[in-house]
């Protein structure tokens, strides 16, 4: 391979998908906090709306999804999404409704009578929430997310059947420029493996300060 | 734009060839999946570190990179080392392979909650080694993690599509065709969409149904 191949397309597709990671984590975990929450509201309509949301989004094909808001949301919107942006709102809304079953499950798991401690305090719902389920639930949830960040970095990857120029469309075009086919493609597989022991690790250290924060030690 | 009925009737008999090969993929790859999950399992049980050290490292890795890559990686890579298969049977493997990776954690789960008292009794019965794994621990393990299973073979289910990628025409290549020759996008990337819930939710309340009963 040469260095023109490597600074052209390989590092640029690398920071592509540490930044489609990101971004898409990032609407994921709104997603989640918000749908998840929804899940145990007092209303029946809103928590049935959440479970509708979940079931929808989980139940989809992520590349079919993102496919669908490139190529059938512009014609009805009449609005184009840049590829770039498909992918993450693609992304974001489906791996945001597996968090949301982890959020919904951190909280469920949060012991009764902290809810009614809040109740006997009159804490507002919202106070509950934010002050004693949340503080909580959110350690347990961190080990759940860290696997759904490692399979959200390898959803990235669909991105390139779209033609947004990631690691692995760099690993294409350089496949088409140089027949290297077994050189590159491992060494797009090893890029993608030390950035997943990336995020592994520092969940792992959000993990123990998050567990610090509620005085409880990790091993 | 508005929604055509009758672009989705002229849809309904590739959608249907590509239902088939999707359930194919799903058939075969579960069962590949399932098969090669339990052989990493057991290799990561093994007295010595020269198979679990390997094993160990080599399942980290399929199961810390993308599906999409290795489907390219065994499409392109497999020709050159002279060994021929139809994209379908490649994406299969891979599908399948990918997946096994992620069997054999639950596998290990399930070995691991077999009570230590099974294995003891085992042992205090004499029996062979391989009559202890099939008759007594696989048993109880496989019935714990019935539901697991389950939830994957929805996962894989929902994988399927990557391989439009390398051309294998399930759903979404269908889809992908049928808008290339009529220039119809909405409706056939829509009914496949929806028609990807329509398996998977049912499926879903299945291993739900399934886990309720196994955990009593």
């Amino acid at each position: 391979m040469t260095s023109g191949l490597w600074q052209n397309w390989v590092l640029p597709g690398i920071w592509i998908t540490v930044q489609l990671t990101l971004y898409s984590a990032a609407l994921a975990t709104a997603v989640a906090f918000g749908v998840g929450m929804a899940r145990t509201h007092r209303s029946k309509a809103v928590r049935f709306a959440a479970a509708f949301y979940t079931e929808v989004f989980r139940g989809t094909s992520a590349l079919v999804l993102m496919f669908w808001l490139f190529f059938v949301l512009p014609p009805l919107l009449g609005w184009q999404l840049v590829p770039m942006w498909a992918a993450v709102l693609a992304l974001g809304l489906s791996y945001g409704a597996y968090g949301a079953e982890i959020v919904r499950g951190a909280l469920n798991a949060v012991a009764p009578a902290q809810q009614e401690a809040g109740v006997a305090l009159s804490f507002t719902p919202w106070q509950r929430m934010r002050l004693i389920m949340l503080p909580q639930a959110v350690p347990e949830m961190i080990p759940s997310f860290g696997n759904l960040a490692v399979e959200l970095l390898k959803g990235t990857a669909l991105v390139s059947l779209l033609g947004v120029g990631d690691v692995s469309f760099a690993a294409y075009l350089v496949r088409l420029a140089t027949q290297e086919t077994a050189q590159i493609y491992t060494v797009t597989l090893v890029i993608y493996f030390v950035l997943a022991f990336l995020i592994t690790r520092s969940m792992k250290a959000l993990e123990r300060k998050t567990k610090a924060n509620l005085g409880v030690a990790v091993k | 734009m508005t929604w055509d009925w009758s672009a989705v009737a002229d849809f309904m008999p590739r959608f249907w060839d590509g239902v088939l090969v999707t359930l194919q993929i799903l058939v075969l790859g579960s069962l590949l999946s399932f098969t090669l999950g339990l052989v990493w399992a057991l290799a990561l049980r093994s007295e010595s570190r020269f198979v679990r050290w390997p094993v160990g490292l080599v399942t980290e890795f399929i199961r810390n990179t993308p599906l999409l890559v290795q489907l390219f990686f065994l499409f392109f890579v497999l020709p050159e080392w002279g060994v021929q298969f139809s994209a379908l049977a490649t994406g299969t493997l891979a599908i399948g392979l990918h997946y096994s990776t992620y069997t054999a954690q639950v596998y290990r789960a399930g070995i691991d909650a077999v009570p230590a008292g099974q294995w003891e009794a085992a042992t205090a019965l004499s029996l062979p080694a391989h009559r202890t794994w099939t008759a007594v621990i696989l048993p109880q393990a496989v019935r714990r993690i019935a539901p697991a299973l389950g939830n994957y073979v929805i996962a894989m289910l929902k994988d399927t599509p990557l391989l439009a990628g390398i051309g294998v025409l399930e759903m979404l290549q269908q889809s992908r065709l049928e808008s290339a020759a009529t220039f119809q996008y909405t409706e056939p990337l829509t009914v496949v969409g929806i028609a990807f819930i329509l398996i998977a939710y049912p499926a879903s309340l299945l291993v739900r149904t399934l886990e309720r009963r196994l955990a009593r």
